[in-house]
């Protein structure tokens, strides 16, 4: 297999994901039937090849700096999971 | 003929001449949603009363010489697409409850020209897959043969266009998920030219290849819907800078001059025989009209599949890194650490799709794989943009298949991602090169499913797509095929 079940935690406690024991097993079955189909690109020599991230170069796009309408308090915290009216509320940190 | 069945083209000049009513349109196209919807599932969420409050603002608007291009036409619209005050889910646990306090710009634009929004249509979660069935509020049917996939991740915007509850819609394309759903539905889906429709409000899934783009029933509507939705906007840091011509301009231009580009590449074993014949038929119109008819070769395209997957899943893995359970959308309320609340958050609240692709980007990005992976890919996407701009010095258009198989049954694929994946290699190429592709109908199968044919252009030619379309829309003989209601 291309990915160990180490790696594969790893990989999903990079991600913030924790899988249970079928889907450890299932998922690293079905990574590495893709990792091994994604292979087929070491077919090619792209040695000295410029990557391609953007279709079009991008450059930053600047606008001017002015100040416009924010969103309001209680419409950014409509939407929170959990909040005292004022702030995000999350557990504890520290 | 119920006003439902009116195309968009139609329906604006029987309401111009007062025939007809915004209202009435509407109310017609909620009645046929509530007749047909229970089966066919394309709407996750129907606003019947927001709806009818905007036709009849646009009646009055109308009335006051007012209204705008869409005036009064009732449309559906993806929900990945953010729409004030109406929850915009993608298909996920992770945003069941989530209102947007804001319309994404093309949305903005639909009711700026006072277009009417019935409701949000059903997707693959977070838009990655090619069937919709990933989709937790119910999988969209396709309206030709039940039990058969609509195709995805547009899948509710195709069947909502198909089965006649709206008249256009809004979809969006990484890999294919307008033109697909569209050729497995049998209507007209155009993927713009990356940066000419504004992303803002879109539920990024791969930033670097996502585009909104219309389905319809014709491709006059197409044109009408491009006109509305093109042009640059500043919120979107990727928007380009390019003016919007009148895209209906070009629609009976004929074909005079157009050089048609067949790639070889697209014609390769495991295309399905009668969606090959659809196709060949279709060149032969073309051939008929006065285009001019050339062989390409894209040499590239069997590496396409691989690209996409490391490339559009590295940028969801980071995309979607925003779904923590912190300022909105799903928490876990269980978990007693800020880690844990990820963890449990992310765990409970993704399906196991867009787990996947979390996990493979994570690891293309991860240290030690960057090089094997991402780099790798991202070479390989310069050597596919390589292959379209020698074409395009050969040729204006491409055309091909949109899929190598017409739908298949619902479940068929689920087991084996790869194999799901694979079905997309037709249409992958267009988002990696950034370029226009559309799908257009070409014809049925023997069993009554549709087949579409795929147009690609250069960048910021779709015009020549619409002028070509429109020619095969009006040459082809459909035939008529009932709808399997």
């Amino acid at each position: 297999m291309k990915i160990t079940q180490k790696e594969l935690q790893h990989v999903a406690h990079l991600a913030r994901l924790t899988l249970s024991d079928e889907e450890l097993v299932a998922m690293r079955g079905q990574l590495d039937n893709i990792l091994s189909y994604i292979d087929k690109l070491g077919e090619l020599d792209t040695s000295g090849i410029k990557p391609t991230t953007h279709v079009f170069s991008v450059n930053n796009a600047f606008r001017e700096d002015k100040v416009t309408e924010s969103l309001p308090r209680d419409k950014s915290l409509a939407n929170a999971p959990q909040h005292n009216g004022e702030s995000f509320q999350v557990p504890k940190i520290i | 003929m119920k006003p439902y069945e009116l195309t968009i083209a139609q329906a604006m000049e029987k309401m111009a001449t007062g025939e007809l009513t915004a209202v009435e349109l509407t109310e017609s196209c909620l009645g046929r949603i509530e007749e047909v919807d229970k089966k066919l599932r394309a709407f996750i969420r129907i606003d019947s009363e927001g709806a009818l409050n905007q036709a009849l603002r646009a009646d009055k608007k109308r009335s006051e010489g007012r209204g705008g291009s869409l005036c009064g036409i009732p449309l559906s619209v993806k929900d990945l697409l953010c729409t004030k005050n109406l929850k915009t889910t993608c298909g996920s646990k992770v945003l069941e409850n989530y209102i947007p306090p804001y319309d994404a710009t093309v949305v903005e634009k639909i009711k700026k020209e006072d277009g009417v929004i019935l409701g949000k249509v059903a997707m693959d979660e977070f838009a990655m897959g090619s069937t919709s069935e990933t989709c937790v509020f119910g999988i969209p049917q396709n309206p030709y043969r039940k039990g058969h996939i609509a195709g995805g991740s547009s899948g509710g915007s195709a069947v909502s266009v198909a089965s006649l509850e709206c008249l256009g819609s809004l979809g969006s394309d990484t890999g294919g998920s307008v033109r697909q759903p569209a050729s497995l539905c049998g209507v007209v889906g155009m993927k713009p030219t990356y940066g000419r429709v504004s992303r803002y409000g879109l539920t990024a899934f791969a930033s670097s290849l996502d585009q909104v783009g219309p389905l319809s029933r014709d491709v006059t509507d197409c044109a009408i819907l491009m006109n509305v939705v093109s042009g640059y906007d500043g919120k979107d840091s990727t928007s380009v800078q390019k003016s919007t011509p009148d895209f209906t301009l070009s629609l009976k231009k004929g074909l005079d001059g157009i050089r048609v580009g067949i790639p070889d590449e697209y014609f390769d074993r495991g295309l399905d025989q009668e969606v090959e014949q659809v196709v060949q038929n279709g060149i032969e119109v073309l051939r008929e009209g006065g285009a001019e008819i050339v062989t390409i070769s894209l040499p590239h395209t069997e590496y396409c599949v691989a690209v996409y997957y490391i490339i559009a899943s590295s940028e969801a893995s980071s995309n979607l890194a925003r779904y923590d359970g912190a300022l909105y959308g799903y928490r876990d309320l269980q978990a007693d650490s800020l880690i844990d609340m990820y963890k449990q958050t992310r765990s409970k609240g993704f399906g196991a799709e867009v787990k996947r692709r979390i996990l493979i980007g994570t690891y293309a990005l991860s240290s030690g794989y960057y090089d094997a992976y991402y780099k790798k890919a991202s070479q390989v996407r310069t050597l596919i943009l390589g292959d379209y701009k020698e074409a395009f010095e050969k040729c204006d258009i491409l055309v091909s298949p949109v899929t190598p198989t017409p739908a298949w049954r619902i479940g068929e694929k689920s087991a084996d991602p790869l194999a799901m994946y694979l079905s997309d290699i037709l249409t992958i190429s267009a988002n990696l090169a950034g370029i226009p592709g559309m799908s257009v109908p070409g014809g049925f199968t023997r069993d009554g499913l549709p087949v579409g044919i795929q147009l690609q252009g250069n960048h910021f030619r779709e015009e020549k797509l619409i002028q070509t379309a429109f020619h095969l829309e009006q040459e082809i003989n459909l035939g008529k095929v009932e709808l399997d209601i």
